[in-house]
């Protein structure tokens, strides 16, 4: 009954109606919740990849699986060197999605349209980089319920690896091919003046935020299965 | 008027040097992370190897806040978004440590009480034939005979366990 005398003046102002507490506009902060709600979803499945980890006596090394290169010769193993790319591609592009909401808060078209093109190019070269990759693994037998591979000490490995692996790295590539559409949506949009008419960019903000959610999603995804 | 279109520039200035910052930090905890990766490989000490993995982890947790701090803009917004974000997010932290606490100790259960588990830990397959992996991409339509022969030989019996 009291809270209004004891708010702080700021907060009084920010919930005494008229205006949005959150100071933010209404797709922005649904935008959050559903990252939100996503990161759980992305959550689940790396807490039971960990738990199924360690609940198993042994596991594949990832250096001896991931250790492919494209038109490296036969023989010639990079463990680490490939996926490393991969990560640098992601971050170049989040770094570009930013320059282009930047650009966006300032109106300036050209700005946004040049950055919105080179992040699509960078999503687009991780795609291909990912397709690569399991195009390779699954030559070498690896695919959902086949596990090639054994454990680091030499025993038979179950196919639990292989299943986490192409589940989570699929679900998350499955993130970056819908972030590449609604980029390419966002693009167009610019390039037809939807948000000079509008007279803010507030949609470019909303894609960025949903790109660089998988970004984040890369970080873990990369440190978890290809590092530790 | 001129006086709000220096502060804009300012502004502007200070965005773009923020964005160069943490672009340089991304790069430079990937960088740490990549060579502790590559130091890791050689390694035979498991204590050291946990250091290291604890370091990697730590690295993670400091990008994941740069992304989201400065890439998503969360530490510019007002202080109730920022709670309705992150305070529901320390369920992880729960998460993260029951749920891996219960897969040790299952782990430990099945060794202690399933000796077929544990048994299949010590029996070593014998390695495969590491050069006929490089002849396979050139025999494009033998392909998944090879894949079959190779998924037999590796796994003499499915293992049973998940």
């Amino acid at each position: 009954m009291s809270t209004t005398t004891t708010a702080s003046p700021n907060e009084a102002k920010l919930w005494g109606g008229g205006k949005s507490p959150f100071s933010s506009e209404y797709g922005k902060v649904m935008m959050w919740y559903f990252l939100m709600s996503d990161a759980f979803t992305f959550g689940a499945f790396l807490i039971s990849y960990g738990t199924v980890r360690f609940s198993t006596n042994g596991w594949p090394n990832s250096n001896e699986v991931f250790r492919s290169f494209p038109f490296a010769p036969a023989g010639v193993h990079a463990p680490l060197v490939f996926v490393s790319i991969m990560t640098f591609i992601l971050i170049v592009s989040s770094v570009t999605m930013v320059l282009a909401v930047h650009a966006g808060k300032n109106m300036d078209k050209q700005g946004v349209v040049r950055n919105m093109i080179l992040t699509i190019i960078g999503g687009l070269a991780f795609l291909s980089c990912q397709a690569w990759e399991w195009n390779h693994l699954f030559h070498e037998g690896a695919w959902w319920g086949a596990n090639p591979f054994l454990n680091a000490d030499g025993t038979a490995s179950s196919t639990n690896f292989t299943n986490f692996f192409f589940t989570i790295t699929g679900f998350h590539g499955f993130h970056v091919f819908s972030g590449v559409v609604i980029n390419i949506i966002m693009l167009i949009m610019t390039l037809m003046d939807k948000f000079e008419q509008r007279g803010h960019y507030l949609m470019i903000e909303k894609a960025g935020l949903y790109w660089h959610f998988v970004d984040l999603v890369w970080v873990f995804v990369f440190t978890i299965f290809y590092l530790l | 008027m001129s006086h709000s279109h220096t502060d804009h520039e300012a502004h502007n200035a200070e965005a773009i040097a923020e964005i160069k910052k943490v672009t340089i930090i991304l790069s430079v905890f990937t960088i740490i992370e990549l060579i502790l990766g590559f130091w890791m490989m050689s390694m035979t000490s498991v204590g050291l190897k946990l250091a290291i993995k604890g370091t990697i982890v730590i690295l993670m947790m400091a990008k994941a806040f740069y992304i989201v701090a400065y890439f998503m803009h969360l530490k510019h917004e007002v202080k109730n978004l920022i709670m309705t974000i992150v305070v529901p997010l320390l369920l992880f932290v729960w998460f993260i440590g029951a749920f891996l606490w219960d897969g040790n100790s299952f782990r430990n259960l099945r060794n202690d009480y399933d000796s077929y588990f544990k048994e299949q830990a010590t029996i070593k397959v014998e390695k495969k034939e590491e050069e006929p992996e490089a002849t396979k991409h050139e025999a494009a339509e033998s392909k998944h005979e090879t894949v079959e022969t190779k998924k037999e030989t590796t796994k003499p019996e499915p293992a049973p366990y998940y």
